[in-house]
């Protein structure tokens, strides 16, 4: 076989890009529904907090650790951020709520980061534990409760339109948020930091080979912490984005995402124990995941049905890279007989 | 004077009160290829990193091209031309050779941002310079354990080393690749760099070393030329005892064959294989890596069963198709790669040496604790297991003294025969011979012991008689005692 096609054939985004097309076909045919101008502006609409979930958790993932506490750290910031903007009757734009979110965001993202830096504990263990101390704060101290009204500068960046599709036959018109942009920019901004700083090519040695960073000389406590800084604030803005692109602030409904987010980005062929993924196979791993749960409705798969799809999804996902890993490791022991023999 | 490119003098290193380094001194030339030897836990790793930084001396003279320097950094070693190839080589498996080249001189420069470019351009200049071919766009974890080696070395070569320091690089290295490396030092020895190899293989150090030192339990015992020293003296300086090379001879052979194999075939691997072992004989099966031999022993314990042909066990056709079956027939095997295969690391030793025969320890269903206890102590005084405490963790033992515990266990179950894949490697001389002399025991006492090794002096050593195999088949079945390595060698090829 041709070396290029074969290496194109290994990687795992191609079998994920298979199997989004397939399931967009068996969509179109079963339902005609799937390739409207509507359904494809949802879905990309569908992506924003999802998308950006993954991003901080791919990180994390591809530095050798775990990040389960993102949901709960995003809706504590989310949740504090517009009571606080409500209590003061904060009239102005998205850019206060969006700083407020950066900074709640290094806070708590720092909280992951020293227990997991520079104290060394087990990256499972810390974020289950903060995810619980973030949601205890959220429902205890702030006395959490859902909040139907949500400040203007919010809401008017929750419904403001980057485009708009109508669909011809049913007339239903679906909106793409300006918000889709912030994806964009932080999809922009990690690829720039894991391609072109020693900061993202430090996460990457990281998760390959933690001891042979260190004595490579890459700082390995402060590479993690700022890593859990950095995927802490990913999270919180997506938080308040969720909470402009609902118009309300609803203090639990993000909570639980996390399973899913995180088998969307090993589905994408990120490595759960460190070193290898790709941007790329994150977000297609994660629109999967979109795709799953919010098309499968056209074809009439019940709602209940859905999440063993997505279970589905994540044994067969998992199996196929497992079998790759096992096919690249014959090809090597083959390899190196060869060598020997030659 | 002498042009020195390091003194370690008078080095002394205590760690919580126990001392590592007893007043040690080591003095490398520019441009020669040191050996430095000496048994596990002798204190050479100690002092590689004394020298290279990685840890404080308490004691004596650290000299660098003839200046003395107090205290020391890695980095500040790193500018001095020391490099350190460690045996792991502390590379990255998930990013490409380019990037594991440039890596650590991009860290060095203290940039922040990647250049690709520049990347590329010290990566080209780094394989340039001992014109080692790779392609560096590859994964570095797809590549060879030899190539791996090879990356570290160009490496370790971008900071105007002046001495590299090499430890154990041969462990994971067939013969082929080990004269490959051994070019490659040579080349460096060529272009003024000194070499510092760290290992307890007589056959390495009378190859390659200019000079040698050897430490044992954190002393200094011995230093001088290579061409003073000889395979006796050698042995006696590393373990501070006298070995009789005397090759073995089987005292108490049964008239019958304990195992016997006929026209075993393993599709793709080997084929129609026939051989005997009579109670009380040691055999030795050989060949190259390829060769089957590997193949043929797991047959032999049923984890790779055999497609067609027969296994006699006492003259009794039987069928052993997984390991349980072979343990019942009598069948115990010592693993190739005793870590991964053999032990449970994170376990006692205790726990690794019953744990096969933990059917036999138990009263109503449940483990006899008192059984258990005395069980154990009878094996580690019975192979003399160095260790304080049989409670602690089988990972905290030397190699030699693993190697035993994997034998241990399977004595435990008292086969009839007993299978070793490769039984001493990566194990020092003196558990080396500690453990032939258990064989030899075991034979003796009128078990058929089969070994698998490519180490011939072991298998002249040990057996007497030994199957040679080539692609697969029985090339030769020689008796040792009429034949030379050389003529084993010519046969393997």
């Amino acid at each position: 076989m041709n070396k290029r096609i074969k290496k194109i054939l290994q990687q795992n985004e191609v079998y994920i890009l298979i199997i989004i097309f397939a399931l967009s076909l068996l969509i179109q045919f079963r339902s005609g529904q799937f390739y409207t101008p509507n359904n494809i502006v949802d879905i990309l609409s569908a992506m924003v907090v999802p998308g950006m979930f993954a991003v901080g958790a791919f990180l994390v993932l591809l530095s050798g650790g775990i990040d389960v506490s993102f949901p709960a750290l995003a809706s504590l910031s989310a949740y504090a951020i517009t009571k606080s903007l409500l209590d003061a009757e904060y009239s102005g734009n998205i850019l206060v709520p969006i700083l407020l979110a950066i900074v709640i965001g290094i806070i708590l993202g720092s909280i992951n980061g020293f227990f997991v830096g520079y104290l060394k504990l087990p990256a499972l263990i810390v974020t289950l534990g903060t995810s619980s101390v973030f949601k205890g704060f959220m429902q205890g101290t702030l006395k959490s409760k859902q909040l139907a009204v949500i400040p203007s500068g919010m809401k008017k960046f929750g419904t403001s339109a980057l485009a708009t599709a109508e669909n011809a036959k049913s007339g239903l018109t679906s909106v793409l948020p300006v918000a889709f942009l912030v994806l964009i920019l932080v999809l922009i901004i990690t690829f720039f930091v894991l391609r072109y700083t020693m900061f993202g090519r430090g996460i990457y040695a990281i998760g390959g080979n933690e001891s042979a960073a260190y004595n490579a000389g890459f700082k390995v406590k402060r590479t993690k912490f700022l890593l859990y800084v950095f995927a802490g604030v990913i999270a919180s803005v997506a938080g308040v984005i969720r909470v402009c692109m609902m118009q309300q602030a609803h203090p639990t409904n993000m909570l639980g995402m996390e399973m899913n987010i995180i088998a969307g980005v090993v589905l994408g062929g990120t490595s759960m124990v460190g070193g290898k993924g790709t941007l790329t196979g994150c977000m297609l791993g994660t629109l999967l995941i979109v795709l799953v749960e919010n098309s499968l409705i056209l074809i009439g798969v019940p709602v209940v049905w859905k999440k063993v799809f997505v279970g589905l999804l994540i044994v067969i996902g998992t199996a196929m890279s497992a079998y790759q890993v096992k096919r690249a490791d014959k090809q090597r022991v083959k390899l190196t007989v060869d060598k020997e023999v030659a | 004077m002498e042009d020195y490119v390091l003194r370690a003098v008078e080095i002394e290193k205590h760690f919580s009160g126990v001392r590592a380094l007893d007043k040690v001194t080591l003095e490398i030339k520019r441009g020669e290829i040191h050996c430095l030897a000496g048994e596990n836990g002798c204190g050479k790793s100690t002092l590689i990193k004394v020298i290279s930084g990685v840890y404080q001396k308490d004691g004596g003279i650290v000299e660098y091209d003839g200046e003395s320097v107090e205290k020391l950094t890695p980095i500040d070693a790193i500018k001095r031309g020391i490099q350190v190839i460690y045996q792991d080589f502390s590379i990255f498996p998930n990013l490409t050779v380019m990037e594991n080249l440039a890596i650590n001189s991009e860290l060095v420069e203290n940039r922040k941002f990647v250049n690709w470019k520049h990347v590329r351009e010290i990566a080209q200049q780094a394989i340039a310079k001992i014109g080692f071919k790779v392609d560096l766009d590859a994964q570095l974890g797809n590549l060879s354990v030899a190539d791996k080696q090879m990356v570290a070395i160009c490496r370790a070569l971008m900071f105007n080393a002046k001495l590299i320091i090499m430890d154990e690089p041969t462990t994971a290295l067939t013969k082929r690749e080990v004269k490959a490396l051994f070019k490659v030092i040579m080349e460096l020895k060529a272009q003024g760099i000194a070499i510092l190899f760290v290992s307890h293989k007589l056959d390495e150090v009378f190859e390659i070393a200019d000079r040698f030192t050897i430490f044992r339990s954190g002393k200094l015992i011995a230093t001088g030329n290579t061409e003073d020293l000889d395979d006796k003296k050698f042995s006696f300086y590393m373990t501070g005892r006298e070995f009789d090379n005397a090759v073995f001879k089987p005292t108490n052979v049964t008239k019958d064959n304990i195992i016997q194999v006929k026209n075993l075939s393993l599709d793709g691997f080997y084929k129609n294989i026939n051989f005997a072992v009579k109670g009380g004989e040691i055999i030795g099966i050989t060949g190259l890596l390829d060769s089957g031999r590997t193949e043929l022993a797991l047959s032999l314990f049923g984890l790779k069963p055999s497609t067609s042909g027969e296994i006699l066990i006492e003259g009794k056709e039987t069928v052993i198709d997984s390991p349980q079956a072979a343990i019942n027939s009598g069948i115990g095997f010592v693993p190739e790669d005793r870590l991964s295969e053999g032990l449970f690391l994170e376990r006692s030793i205790g726990d690794n040496i019953v744990i096969s025969e933990i059917d036999k320890l138990t009263k109503k269903g449940f483990v006899d604790k008192e059984k258990y206890e005395r069980e154990i102590q009878r094996w580690v005084s019975e192979l003399t297991i160095a260790t304080p405490n049989a409670d602690n963790a089988a990972s905290t033992l030397s190699g030699g003294n693993q190697q035993r515990i994997v034998l241990a266990k399977w004595l435990a179950c008292e086969p009839k025969v007993l299978i070793l894949n490769g039984p001493t490697v990566g194990v020092d001389i003196g558990s080396k011979h500690d453990i032939h002399s258990i064989l030899q025991k075991l034979a003796n006492a009128g078990m058929a012991v089969i070994i698998i090794s490519d180490d011939l002096p072991e298998v002249m050593q040990n057996c007497s008689k030994v199957v040679v195999l080539r692609d697969g088949q029985v090339a030769g079945e020689l008796d040792t005692n009429d034949i030379q390595e050389r003529q084993i060698i010519d046969i393997m090829m």
